[in-house]
């Protein structure tokens, strides 16, 4: 196997993380479509979102079947299927692919959950390396409040409750947060995380991961609109081309 | 008593958890069509009839997983990565839930391959060896493995006369070869090679499953006896 961690892909890869209501969904939507407007091929995943999956996670959350270690495998099964289909074919294409939540989420929730945190790292050791990480730091009490302050309906092991934390399902996901972002700070230098100050205004942050985001766009295929309404392609380094380059020399 | 050793990481927390397991655990290991199936349950009778609680287990029998593998190799997009790690999702649920409370409760515990056959399919399928051993390196050592070993051409003439060649057993999602028997022959001498790889390693007691049903049972009566609670 190819050991995808240390990759030369074509394309760019680019992740966002944090806790829940720490505002990366959204900014990473805006980053989409700006990369979209400005020409740019663009593959977007999700989290625990495998149709090859789905079936055998809903069914070990609905009859709370899953133990740290099995819910842990299952979301690294998941990941694996889109790390087959969403993540290299269009990173070896050349393409930008944008995730929302990567492998720091396991490293996070799991070892949260008491995973031992060596084990989920080697576990997760197919990951391709991400061009840029971005994790949304947001203090504890501002994601708590967007998240309880809009939603009642905590689901069991969204909660947390499969720890026995707290009987109470707003406790318990309160103190399974305080651990979640304690691992998630221990990352930030293990991994090199580029750290967001969720706190700004959403405008003030899209700006800023435009600017971290765009040196690494050079040399990546791009089509443009002309004034006629054509679309022209401005690319270097297009991953098909390089393919059949590198087979045509017998690479 | 089964011994508190594990392959690598003991991630499940087994030692933290409860200090003793008085059950044994014994693996069935091999290829496709060997007889393995058929061993479990004449052992499984045998340890019955001599007062024995036995429990017996095997790939894709977990509440969890099972039915989402079968599903997924319905379809034609199960990439290797991914069913090396389904197959994961499949053992733990079992090993967590069925061996381990067996095993706490003294049952004898009979399983139809362990971790050995997933490595080794998962090895031949590109897998990196260090990455899928660590993954699998939670596992319990069992008080013996059973490897019944089997040629290649004794192989093809057992798995015809059960039927026809399996999409799966023969390894065709790896393209080996023209038609099934091809890539049978192709996937199984892989496999092959990686449990002789892995015999040393893991200490698999080789049995000659060429023989008949009678004497290749008797042969791993003789081992499991001594390793019995009152043997």
């Amino acid at each position: 196997m190819e050991r995808y961690g240390e990759h030369h892909f074509p394309g760019r890869l680019f992740v966002v993380e944090g806790v829940d209501g720490s505002g990366k969904s959204t900014q990473i939507a805006l980053l989409r479509q700006w990369l979209v407007s400005e020409g740019y091929s663009v593959f977007f995943s999700e989290w625990n979102s495998s149709p090859l999956v789905k079936r055998t996670t809903s069914r070990g959350k609905k009859r709370q079947l899953l133990t740290p270690t099995t819910f842990s495998l299952l979301h690294a099964t998941d990941f694996a299927d889109r790390t087959e289909h969403d993540i290299i074919p269009p990173l070896k294409a050349g393409a930008i692919v944008l995730a929302d939540r990567y492998s720091y989420t396991a490293f996070a929730r799991d070892v949260a959950r008491g995973v031992h945190p060596q084990w989920v790292r080697q576990l997760y050791q197919f990951a391709v390396k991400p061009t840029v990480a971005f994790y949304f730091r947001v203090p504890l009490d501002e994601s708590l409040k967007r998240i309880l302050g809009s939603r009642l309906d905590l689901k069991y092991y969204e909660a947390g409750m499969d720890l026995n934390l707290s009987t109470d399902p707003k406790k318990s996901f309160k103190l399974f947060q305080k651990r979640i972002v304690t691992e998630y700070e221990k990352m930030i230098e293990e991994f090199g995380l580029t750290v967001m100050d969720a706190r700004q205004a959403i405008t003030e942050q899209q700006l800023q991961m435009r600017e971290i985001v765009r040196p690494f766009l050079r040399g990546l295929h791009r089509e443009r609109q002309n004034h006629a309404g054509r679309w022209t392609i401005t690319s270097a380094g297009n991953g098909a081309e390089q393919l059949v380059t590198r087979k045509r020399n017998g690479l | 008593m089964t011994q508190m050793a594990f392959y690598g990481i003991d991630t499940v927390r087994v030692v933290a958890e409860e200090g003793l397991l008085p059950g044994r655990l014994f693996a069935i290991e091999g290829t496709d069509g060997v007889g393995r199936s058929t061993q479990i349950q004449h052992l499984r009778t045998w340890l019955e009839s001599s007062g024995y609680a036995v429990i017996d287990t095997g790939q894709r029998r977990s509440a969890l997983a099972g039915r989402g593998i079968d599903e997924a190799k319905m379809g034609h997009t199960l990439g290797p990565l991914t069913m090396d790690l389904f197959y994961a999702t499949d053992f733990v649920d079992r090993f967590e839930n069925q061996i381990l409370p067996a095993l706490r409760a003294g049952f004898i515990v009979l399983t139809d391959r362990y971790i050995y056959s997933l490595m080794a399919r998962a090895i031949v399928r590109g897998a990196e060896r260090e990455w899928i051993k660590q993954v699998y390196g939670l596992a319990l050592k069992p008080d013996a493995i059973f490897y019944l070993k089997i040629d290649l051409e004794p192989l093809v003439q057992r798995i015809l006369r059960r039927g026809r060649f399996d999409y799966w057993e023969s390894g065709m999602d790896m393209r080996l070869g023209d038609d099934l028997y091809e890539s049978f022959v192709a996937y199984q001498t892989l496999l092959l090679q990686e449990f002789d790889h892995m015999t040393p390693e893991y200490g698999f007691q080789v049995i000659d499953a060429l023989r008949p049903i009678p004497k290749v049972l008797a042969d791993i009566q003789a081992r499991m006896e001594p390793l019995l609670p009152a043997g």
